[in-house]
């Protein structure tokens, strides 16, 4: 349904005098099969909103090519529109306007008739559970209740993809969880849905299949639980910061940790974010004591030790070097 | 045909969302009122007329040419805040047509000024305007010629600097400039020489003798063909050059 190679795009900026290039996308290839809830996960300023506006024909790309539904971008965006719904990470109403009036709009912007326009939006307003707030002035609504008209203005046409920036950004619990629902409702009516994320639980749980981004580049593709596997064994994470001190431990003993626990055989890799240690292993069970013991060879005390299953920031983490959860 | 649509859609739009905020409507009737009210008494004084109505066939056209400077130029500020909302961006992912979401929002200042002209005339006919319903309608083609003029240079203000402080400075400037030298308030014939010649190449100032010639029932001027010339001609290559950088900056 989406089918998308070398894509890139670079923005001029200004520093005083200096106009430099700042590559957003530098080549991405991927494709989304039909029906199918296609996420891009990453950090702020990754390049994912830039690669969903060339695909909703709100940027020229500087090089690549992409068909979306059948239709080529750059040759054809005209017909790329038709075929397509776009949600924007700010939503794209006037304050004082009512859901009901932006729906009609909208849905006459692709050509039907007023009668048929009015149709379409009560088909809208009634798989949105929209029916109560739509005729009030839009600066009334709820978070919650905005994003679901934001969606609902982007899906009206029944268009064949749905490109949605950051869906639930902003969104307290509750609302998010609705989101998703309403998100895997479309996928099962037959829409392809591309959406950006850089919430972890939501690549997790929502996306049939994800796509890392980082700085300008796809690091790592597959389904969340195929990427996880990549990442064997258990995580255990180590925090240097003293429990009952409460103090934050010597950069010096950080290093000195970290390379002890490094050179252990049974430890794969072993990366620091700020005062813990991120300790991939075979088995935690058996790690653990080892752990404890090299370390206190060295007279450091860890103030706290956990372990779990790898998530994907632990998949972001090995191919990124860096990790994309705040702290 | 489909830009035709597609226009009608966007002004339809743009129209209710205007008419049903009743602050905007206030301000809309409030703000012509108010000039026609303070300044009359001031024109009866500085003009050395006899009587009000003889201040009001000079002043209500001045008016007119005012409106059509100012609504216009700072039209460029709802453009930046459709803009910020993200409207302009949801509208344009639409297979909509690009031109129409420019024409379609210049149409409703369009109705907006006019709306306010007759406003200003029927206040004025009751202190003692004189002008034939006639020679008014034709006063409403030129006022509107005016306004897609200036809303479309409001706009390519917008696009060129989307900032409201910069563009705040940038559009006092450009339309005290502008105003100054169509004579819209303070006519060119007491200007210096030199002032004059500037003010030819001002579309703005041939509007403003047009409109003045209009409301002293000269219709047939040469002056009123030459402002409606002059003022449509200029306003179209606008409008074009306007919709090619409206179509560049949101593509």
């Amino acid at each position: 349904m989406i089918e998308v190679s070398g894509l890139r795009k670079s923005f001029r900026s200004r520093h005083g005098r200096k106009a430099t290039a700042v590559d957003a996308v530098r080549g991405v290839d991927f494709s989304v099969e039909r029906a199918e809830i296609f996420g891009f996960l990453g950090p702020n300023g990754a390049g994912k909103s830039t690669t969903l506006r060339m695909l909703a024909t709100l940027l020229r790309p500087d090089g690549g090519d992409a068909t979306i539904a059948g239709a080529d971008l750059r040759r054809d965006p005209g017909q790329v529109r038709k075929r397509i719904g776009f949600v924007a990470q700010s939503s794209g109403t006037y304050d004082h306007s009512t859901g009901r009036r932006d729906l009609v709009l909208e849905a006459r912007m692709y050509g039907v008739s007023k009668s048929a326009a009015q149709t379409l939006a009560e088909g809208v307003i009634a798989a949105f559970h929209l029916g109560d707030f739509v005729d009030r002035q839009i600066k009334t609504y709820s978070g919650g209740q905005r994003r679901r008209l934001d969606v609902a203005l982007g899906v009206i046409h029944s268009p064949q993809v749905i490109f949605l920036d950051e869906p639930t950004a902003g969104l307290d619990p509750p609302s998010r969880a609705r989101m998703w629902q309403e998100v895997r409702r479309l996928r099962d009516e037959g829409m392809t849905i591309f959406l950006t994320t850089h919430y972890l639980d939501e690549a997790d749980t929502l996306c049939d299949r994800i796509s890392i981004i980082d700085s300008g580049l796809i690091v790592a593709e597959g389904t969340p639980s195929n990427l996880k596997r990549e990442i064997s064994g258990d995580v255990v994470i180590v925090d240097l910061a003293a429990a009952d001190t409460a103090g934050v431990p010597e950069p010096a003993t950080i290093l000195q940790a970290s390379k002890v626990l490094t050179e252990q055989p049974y430890v794969e890799s072993c990366e620091t974010i700020e005062h813990t240690l991120r300790l991939y292993v075979d088995s935690a069970a058996t790690a653990i004591p080892q752990i404890m013991r090299a370390l206190s060879g060295k007279g450091i005390e860890p103030g706290a030790i956990e372990t779990r299953r790898p998530s994907l920031d632990d998949v972001f983490l090995a191919k990124t070097g860096h990790t994309l959860e705040p702290g | 045909m489909k830009t035709a649509r597609d226009t009608w859609l966007i002004f339809q739009y743009e129209v209710v969302l205007l008419v049903r905020n009743p602050v905007s409507i206030a301000i809309t009737l409030i703000q012509p009122i108010t000039y026609l009210l303070l300044f009359t008494p001031f024109l009866k004084g500085a003009m050395r007329v006899p009587t009000y109505s003889n201040a009001f066939q000079i002043y209500v056209p001045s008016l007119f040419a005012a409106m059509g400077v100012y609504s216009g130029l700072f039209a460029g500020f709802s453009l930046l805040g459709a803009m910020r909302q993200g409207v302009v961006t949801r509208h344009r992912v639409t297979p909509v047509s690009r031109v129409s979401l420019l024409l379609g929002r210049v149409l409703m200042y369009v109705l907006l000024v006019g709306f306010q002209g007759t406003v200003v005339t029927v206040a004025a006919l009751a202190f003692g305007l004189r002008v034939q319903p006639g020679n008014f309608l034709f006063a409403l083609v030129l006022l509107s010629l005016m306004v897609a003029l200036s809303v479309s240079i409001g706009f390519d203000l917008a696009l060129l600097v989307p900032n409201e402080n910069s563009l705040g400075t940038l559009v006092n400037s450009a339309s005290n400039g502008l105003a100054l030298l169509a004579g819209v308030l303070i006519p060119l014939s007491v200007a210096p020489l030199w002032i004059q010649h500037v003010a030819d190449w001002n579309p703005f100032a041939w509007g403003t003798n047009g409109m003045r010639s209009i409301f002293q029932g000269h219709i047939g001027a040469t002056v009123v063909w030459e402002a409606c010339l002059v003022m449509g001609l200029v306003a179209a290559v606008t409008l074009v050059l306007s919709s090619r950088l409206f179509s560049r900056e949101i593509a």
